[in-house]
């Protein structure tokens, strides 16, 4: 009896993404997206600009708000209550309760500005989650240190190079304790060679067991981290599998074509 | 070839060469030139007011401390202090409602700016202190006609200091909601999802993250209107404000001592001015904080040709 539940439990996703279908003004930006993500498992979406893989990502924690479709996220449907076979829309209270349990890390890093490292990083627990601000610095500290960056902990973000902000964001996601990371091409606006400390931080994060959905164009990373790597072109997933047997072996004649552009 | 010495070329084996640079500059007798005129210019705007007769320095040096001028002084702080915090607030008020969503709190604070940015100011001053004359009484209780719990009447509760400050503040607001729009709108879009994704609410958003931001552009010009608010305040002496200007012209009437008195005014206008102009300084340099960029932007914009770095 308990073996079954804590199976179905871990045979449950953390995400569960269902025919989902957005659209701008009279642009329909996804034709209907189903996904899956395993609990601890690493999906990589990769595709051409303005296929609509951020739009996905930022519908998961309800940056956008979607026309139809379902997101499951840890069992919980994204911004909305189902009551007698009806849907209600979420009050904005238990919008920002799932939006806690959900990291995301942008391309442009978007950190505090009047903001030290240290105090990005302690400003989610303490202003969201009322955590004292002793606790919270404390484990500031901790998840800097994580990155690398204790030594730059009093730094305002424009003392850092882009390759440190990223990783004081990544420690300001984390510092929330989230169930699931969002990545939205975090390596795609660093120097190349400020690339490889950023994925590092990802591959341990990855390998500390944490769920992540990662929009990338470093195929490197996506073969050697990811589960499952999803290819999106024009708001339709055209082909997915293991990273290391679709990037090998692509079946879609638009995917080799991209893969040709971006190895 | 005179004298340039060969680049080493492959590994470095020499140490390189010291080449001092002891460069003359090329002279700039148009400067000088106009030096001279402005402190020709200056000396003599000076003596002709130090000698002037027509010019009461006793008398002025005699009234700069007179107790009525202190206390009309005191009244021209109070009015500029209290119509600045309270035009503030209005100000956000009506900048938050004309960037929310709802089309009727954005109409309702277009409306406001529309209105009292559209009169003289002058003219909502007398009307404020003539309200009177359209309410004669104000209450708490049922709107449209219903009973009251409590009633003022109209002639005891707008005196000139609350009519001066009904004036100044709300018309201030008018203003400070542009500002204040400004402000908002100059704080990246990002900066907003960012703090979402951490689960903030709309009302930590505002506070926490763009409001501190918004307040680098808002504060210069802020710091303007509070300074424009010291002088503008002289305005209520239409209605006998009791401040600065009122009580040096209550003055004048008595002892037709008219520029000797402006003086006394304007000096303790420029005495405020001054001292507010350097809390404006240290307060923008408060809000900077993490933008260590600006601070030396406008020197290098404005960096004469072939200056080097600093
Ligand atoms: N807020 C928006 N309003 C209108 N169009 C948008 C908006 N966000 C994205 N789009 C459009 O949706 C399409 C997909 O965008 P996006 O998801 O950012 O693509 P990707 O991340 O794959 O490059 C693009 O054509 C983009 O112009
Ligand atoms: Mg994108």
């Amino acid at each position: 009896m308990a073996a079954a539940v804590t199976e179905s439990a871990s045979a449950r996703p953390m995400v569960r993404i269902r025919s989902v279908r957005k659209c701008f003004g009279p642009v329909e930006v996804l034709k209907g997206i189903s996904l899956d993500v395993p609990v601890g498992g690493v999906v990589c979406v990769v595709g051409p600009s303005g296929s609509g893989k951020s739009t996905l990502l930022r519908c998961v924690n309800r940056l956008e708000t979607i026309d139809s479709g379902r997101i499951w996220v840890d069992g919980d449907l994204i911004g909305y209550a189902e009551k007698d076979e009806r849907l209600h829309h979420l009050r904005p209270s238990q919008l920002c309760a799932q939006r806690q349990d959900i990291g995301m890390v942008f391309q442009r890093f978007h950190l505090f500005p009047h903001r030290t490292a240290l105090e990005n990083v302690m400003e989610g627990p303490v202003v969201v989650k009322g955590v004292p601000k002793a606790a919270a610095r404390r484990r500031a500290m901790e998840l800097l240190d994580r990155v690398g960056l204790s030594g730059r902990a009093g730094h305002y973000p424009s003392q850092l190079s882009g390759g440190q902000q990223q990783r004081v964001a990544i420690a300001r996601s984390l510092a929330m304790d989230p169930k699931l990371m969002l990545f939205d091409e975090p390596t795609s606006a660093l120097d190349p060679e400020l690339v490889q400390e950023v994925l590092a931080v990802m591959r341990d994060l990855a390998a500390s067991g944490m769920t992540m959905m990662v929009v990338t164009h470093e195929m490197g990373f996506a073969r050697e981290v990811g589960d499952n790597l999803v290819f999106i072109d024009g708001g339709v997933i055209v082909e997915q599998g293991d990273p290391r047997q679709v990037l090998a072996n692509p079946a879609n004649d638009r995917f080799r074509a991209f893969l040709g552009q971006v190895l | 070839m005179t004298g340039v010495p060969e680049a080493a070329t492959g590994t470095r084996t020499a140490p390189e060469p010291h080449l001092p640079i002891d460069a003359i500059r090329p002279p700039r007798p148009g400067r000088w030139v106009a030096a001279a005129v402005a402190v020709l210019a200056m000396v003599w705007l000076l003596y002709t007011i130090i000698v002037n007769e027509n010019l009461h320095w006793d008398v002025i040096a005699e009234y700069l401390t007179d107790g009525r001028i202190l206390g009309g002084l005191w009244v021209t702080i109070q009015l500029t202090v209290l119509s600045m915090v309270i035009g503030l607030a209005l100000g956000i008020l009506a900048a938050v409602m004309q960037l929310s969503g709802s089309p009727v709190l954005r109409a309702a604070s277009g409306l406001y700016t529309w209105f009292f940015r559209g009169t003289p100011l002058l003219v909502q001053l007398i009307f404020w202190f003539n309200i009177g004359l359209v309410f004669p009484s104000f209450g708490i209780g049922v709107p449209f006609d219903g009973p009251k719990l409590i009633e003022w009447q109209a002639n005891e509760l707008i005196t000139p200091f609350t009519a001066a400050l009904l004036g100044l503040a709300i018309n201030e607001g008018a203003y400070m909601a542009e500002i204040v729009r400004a402000g908002i709108r100059s704080v990246d879009p990002g900066q907003r999802e960012a703090a979402e994704a951490l689960g903030m609410t709309h009302r930590q958003v505002l506070r926490r993250v763009v409001l501190p931001q918004a307040m680098r552009v808002i504060i210069p010009p802020t710091g303007n209107q509070f300074i424009s608010m010291l002088k503008t305040t002289s305005m209520v002496s239409v209605i006998a404000g009791a401040e600065l200007l009122t009580v040096s012209q209550r003055i004048y009437l008595g002892n037709f001592e008219v520029i000797a008195m402006l003086i006394v005014a304007s000096v303790w206008y420029i005495v405020l001015t001054t001292i507010a102009s350097v809390g404006q300084h240290f307060i923008e340099k408060r809000f900077e904080r993490g933008h260590h960029a600006l601070r030396t932007r406008v020197r290098r914009n404005l960096r004469p040709f072939g200056k080097g770095s600093v």
